[in-house]
């Protein structure tokens, strides 16, 4: 074990002044991902800068009918809020699909966003070197090994690994903004825009400036979240990470579909959001067909790999069940 | 053995009435220690540095920097650890996996190139961390595939033989009027107990003292004393509490042997630990197993051929089978009968035994293809069994010592319901799910091996009974109190008892579901012969009075019997094919396993047992990535066992399984459950979905790929 320093600040700016005084500093939040990454070497931090003390933990509706969650409030936490459970249901669900009920006590939601993948090459840096997201250039051991768990959408041959959040495929789908705050101040991002595409730089994950902390996320009103759903399919009945899931919400009247949220988890590097479905959808019928032709529309741009071609048909049903059940539930 | 001098009095209660394990509270509170929790003085801790590549040779081990880092005080590796023997032969024959830093050869990745000691766990491992060890890598094959070009039969086994055949098995499927074809595979699998290994060594006053996690101390003390060329009587080894083992910790593995090499070296207590991640490389595992099984059966479904061949892989280390074909032998008959287990060496860790040993995937495959031929005879899978129950010994040609099969099975019918099911697949629909149902059969050897026991009778009219016996954590430790208590007639309460200390003697280990058999067979002869002594009267002497027993003649004189456990499994499952989930609802697995000392352990262990099967059927993969020749997935996250949540209604049963020529009655029950649980829920599969899944683990992917194909073809 390398040995690090540990301090506990208790304001923003401080922790923002550790964060930036080192660049071997990491800021821990649940640590239910990045301990397990330092066991196994992938991170090799000098500084943990831990986040429980700062006043960040805190859940509240907004004036305008939206809600604000803090960086450090805890998945439970999120998961038990009545507001999330009332207004974002699929929020709810898709954060108690995640891990188990222990991890869950521990975990954060701005460390859920910057949890890493679960590639077993990128974890396992003792006995795989080829891996561009620890080590640009390696190359990718996934695209002609193990990658049945592995992205199908907006892939590329530098990378393919898959986010493994739950949570944040329910935020994207609500479009979701991240706040941060850097030394220089205050920023925000939205959540599709917070990770970057791989392209050729799989290393560079999100878009926030260089020592930003992620203070919270800000989530606008949206009256069609309040029917919304979040499914997962795993390998397992729990405490696994999904190999497809679908956070869907949706707004019909007189068999009309007057609005759609869709967002795809476990298919790329990011959460996916459907807007290709949304589109599709958006003023036409709410049956079954509409929601087959729409899920297909948004996987034509699929590019699934020899062992993972099984994602495309598990997304569709998704897609056609979750948004059948909503339907249904809209007419009684 | 004792003749009874006193006429048999009332029974204490205590064989056959449920007791909660006697370590239960120091369990749960934390104050059982297990083998990597003793203190000592002077400690010093080892930290194993694994190799990174799959095959080559050791070229250099850079030390002299490590050896400069904070805490350190040795780095052992193949230019000066201590010799060990060459040919080290120990309780289960000849095992090269033991040659620890005695050659620069790498025969897999994740094998042991160096151990770091130091301080401190944290500078051990922060300096094995930084320990650069290079290689001359050669090019590794770790693919296993039927039809792989180095496979071959092996000729002599010590317990099973690898080939056995009678009739003409071709001839016979020739004349058949129904033939069943099929080729089955399953995953490597990995023990993964709750305990990764540990030990702690040291020398005091000229006996090596070991504190190691066992399945057998006596036996790794003796198989140790052999490695390192010691007097046996110089080792003592104790493994007071043991976090699982599942056939994982029966041998010497490579943290004791480096415990006892630094503790020696360095002249005192040393302590090695593995990591999980380590426990995936160096205490064996499961291999993966191809299997192939023709059935030839007339249109009644009576057998005519019988035709199992199953391969398995093994390293370039240490030859060991995954005995798959061997299952059918003692349970079905046929004019042409043949079962062969192959193997093939790859550049990977050697598999070893793990909980039902070949009977686990050959009775998969066995029982599915069963499954298969019933629907193809039009035949329900339970009636097919019984026209197939054998008289004798379908190889042997011994009689049974006790075969209630078709009961388990009709008992087993009967409370899950199975008289009136619809034998259609498919059909079934609740909401997305398609539900089915599954049957098979499980048999396990009822073996005995000689242990020795002791029991002592305190001037206070209590009781101490020692024997070198392991609790894994199957409760064996309360069941032999129950078994001595009732030899005793006095109530449990009464016997103190003592086990795995390599000083009680010779026993046997915790495997092959033998250990509560043999052990308790060592100990009801001990206590039954005490109560005797003390009937005659004289009183204890204040030192005690203490008698020996020794079942080495008992056991070798137990007439030749096809001697097993068996029993009849049910599955209820639930598929969407939409998404490929699979939801096992319900099991019920019936039993005949001999006399059950402790219900409540019992039905824990038989439990346990099936809820393995579910798993192995359902999740257990260890995924092995053909360039590096590494796991993907050697953590708790990647290598998936059931979750709670997968875990459904598991009921288990027995039926009185007496045997009045066998003398301690017991079969064990460490195993069965684990044998033919895959196959009922897999044939559960077919009758939900229709689809015939041979491949294990039956994954969502599978199913989704499997309807897609059946799409295509429509």
């Amino acid at each position: 074990m390398r040995e690090f320093h540990y301090r506990r600040p208790a304001r923003v700016s401080d922790a923002l002044a550790l964060l930036g005084t080192d660049p071997g500093a990491r800021p821990l939040a649940g640590g239910t991902n990045l301990v397990d990454l330092m066991k196994t070497g992938v991170e090799r931090p000098a500084l943990l800068v831990d986040l429980r003390d700062l006043p960040l933990d805190r859940i509240e509706a907004t004036p305008d009918g939206g809600l604000r969650i803090g960086a450090t409030a805890t998945n439970s936490d999120l998961a038990a809020h009545p507001d999330v459970r009332r207004r974002y249901p699929a929020l709810a669900q898709a954060v108690l699909a995640g891990a188990s009920g222990q991890v869950r006590i521990m975990a954060t939601v701005g460390g859920n966003l910057l949890q890493r993948t679960r590639c077993g090459y990128f974890t396992a840096p003792a006995t795989t070197t080829a891996c561009n997201k620890r080590a640009p250039g390696s190359g990718c051991a996934a695209i002609a090994g193990e990658h049945r768990n592995h992205a199908v959408l907006g892939a590329t041959e530098h990378c393919v690994a898959v986010h493994p959040s739950d949570m944040a495929v329910a935020l994207t789908a609500f479009d979701a903004t991240v706040t941060y705050e850097t030394a220089d101040g205050t920023g925000e991002l939205p959540l599709a825009g917070l990770y970057r595409p791989v392209g050729g730089t799989p290393h560079l994950e999100t878009a926030l400036p260089t020592g930003a902390l992620i203070t919270g996320v800000v989530l606008p009103p949206a009256p069609v979240a309040a029917a919304s759903r979040y499914r997962k399919v795993r390998e397992r009945a729990s405490y696994a990470f999904a190999i497809g899931s679908l956070a869907a919400a949706l707004d019909v009247r007189d068999g009309t579909v007057r609005d759609v949220r869709l967002a795809f988890g476990a298919v790329a590097s990011h959460p996916w959001r459907a807007r290709r479905a949304e589109r599709a959808l958006t003023g036409g019928p709410a049956d079954a067909t509409a929601f087959a032709a729409a899920a297909d529309a948004e996987l034509a741009a699929a590019r699934p790999l020899p062992h993972n071609g099984h994602k495309l048909p598990l997304l569709r049903t998704l897609a056609v069940a979750v948004l059948t059940e909503l339907a249904q539930e809209a007419a009684r | 053995m004792t003749t009874a001098t006193t006429p048999p009095r009332p029974a204490t209660g205590a064989v056959g009435t449920s007791h909660i394990r006697l370590e239960g509270r120091d369990k749960v509170t934390g104050a059982a220690r297990y083998a990597a929790d003793f203190p000592a003085d002077g400690l010093a801790h080892g930290w194993i540095v694994v190799s990174t590549v799959a095959r080559g040779r050791i070229r250099s081990v850079a030390d002299t920097p490590v050896l400069a880092m904070p805490g350190v005080l040795a780095v052992l590796h193949h230019g000066n650890a201590p010799r060990l023997k060459e040919d080290f032969s120990g309780t289960f024959g000849p095992d090269a996996t033991t040659q620890i830093l005695q050659h620069d050869r790498v025969p897999h990745a994740g094998w042991p190139v160096a151990l770091v000691v130091a301080e401190t766990p944290e500078q051990a491992r922060e300096a094995a961390e930084s320990l650069t060890v290079t290689y001359a890598t050669e090019p590794h094959d770790v693919d296993f595939r039927p039809g792989h070009p180095a496979a071959y039969t092996p000729e002599a086994r010590p317990v099973r033989p690898a080939a056995a055949e009678k009739g003409d098995v071709e001839a016979e499927l020739a004349a058949s009027d129904v033939v069943v074809d099929a080729r089955y595979t399953t995953a490597e699998e990995h023990h993964n107990p709750m305990e990764p290994h540990a030990a702690l060594a040291h020398w005091d006053g000229g006996r090596l003292d070991v504190v190691d996690t066992t399945q057998g101390a006596h036996a790794t003390a003796q198989d140790l004393a052999r490695l390192f060329g010691l007097d046996p009587a110089a080792v003592r080894l104790r493994s007071e509490h043991v976090g699982g083992g599942f056939g994982c910790k029966a041998q010497v593995r490579a943290h004791l042997v480096l415990a006892v090499m630094a503790a020696t070296l360095l002249a005192r207590p040393v302590r090695v630990a593995l990591t999980r991640a380590q426990t995936f490389t160096l205490i064996g595992h499961r291999s993966a197993t191809a299997q192939r099984v023709r059935l030839g059966a007339g249109a009644d479904g009576r057998l005519r051929a019988l035709e199992h061949t199953a391969l398995s892989a093994t390293s370039t280390v240490q030859e060991f089978v995954e005995t798959s074909a061997a299952y059918g032998r003692s349970l079905y008959d046929a004019r042409g009968h043949r079962t062969v287990d192959s193997v093939v060496p790859l550049d990977i860790p050697t598999p070893t035994y793990m909980r039902a040993p070949g009977e686990a995937p050959g009775s998969f495959a066995l029982e599915c293809a069963l499954d298969e031929l019933a629907e193809r005879c039009g035949i329900d899978p339970i009636v097919l069994r019984g026209r197939n129950e054998p008289a004798v010994g379908p190889v042997s040609g011994l009689p049974f010592a006790g075969r209630r099969l078709l009961d388990c099975f009709a008992e087993g019918a009967r409370r899950f319901g199975w008289d009136g099911r619809d034998p259609r697949p498919g059909v079934r629909r609740d909401g997305r799910w398609l539900v089915g149902t599954g049957t098979a059969a499980a048999t396990f050897f009822a073996g005995a091996f000689p242990a020795t026991a002791s029991a002592t009778a305190h001037p206070d009219g209590t009781f101490t009974v020692r024997i070198a016996a392991a609790d894994i954590g199957t409760g064996a430790r309360t069941a032999l109190t129950q078994l001595a208590a009732e030899a005793l007639e006095v109530t449990p309460g009464r016997v103190r008892l003592l086990i795995a200390d390599s000083d009680f003697g010779a026993a046997w280990v915790a495997g092959g579901s033998m250990g509560t058999r043999s052990w308790g067979w060592a100990v009801t002869l001990a206590a039954r012969d005490l109560r005797e002594r003390l009937a005659l009267g004289g009183g204890v002497p204040a030192d005690g009075l203490t008698v020996r027993s020794d079942t080495t003649q008992a056991v070798g004189a137990l007439a030749a019997r096809e001697r097993h456990s068996y029993g009849a499994q049910f599955a209820e499952v639930a598929v969407d094919p939409g998404t490929g989930e699979i939801r096992v609802r319900r099991m019920l697995g019936v039993f005949a396993a001999g006399r059950i000392v402790n219900p409540l352990t019992a039905r824990s262990q038989l439990t346990g047992g099936m809820i393995w099967g579910l798993s192995m059927a359902l999740h257990e993969e260890a995924v092995r990535d053909t360039a590096s020749g590494t796991l993907v997935n050697a953590d708790l996250a990647g290598y998936h066992i059931a979750a709670h949540a997968d875990v459904p209604a598991v009921e288990a049963d027995w039926l009185d399984d007496p045997d009045p020529e066998d003398p301690v009655g017991i079969k064990g029950i460490g195993e069965i459950g684990a044998v033919g649980s895959a196959a009922a829920i897999a044939n559960a599969v077919w009758h939900a979905t229709g689809v015939r899944h041979r491949n294990l683990p039956i994954r969502p992917d599978r199913v989704l790929t499997a309807e897609r194909d059946r799409a295509g073809h429509r």
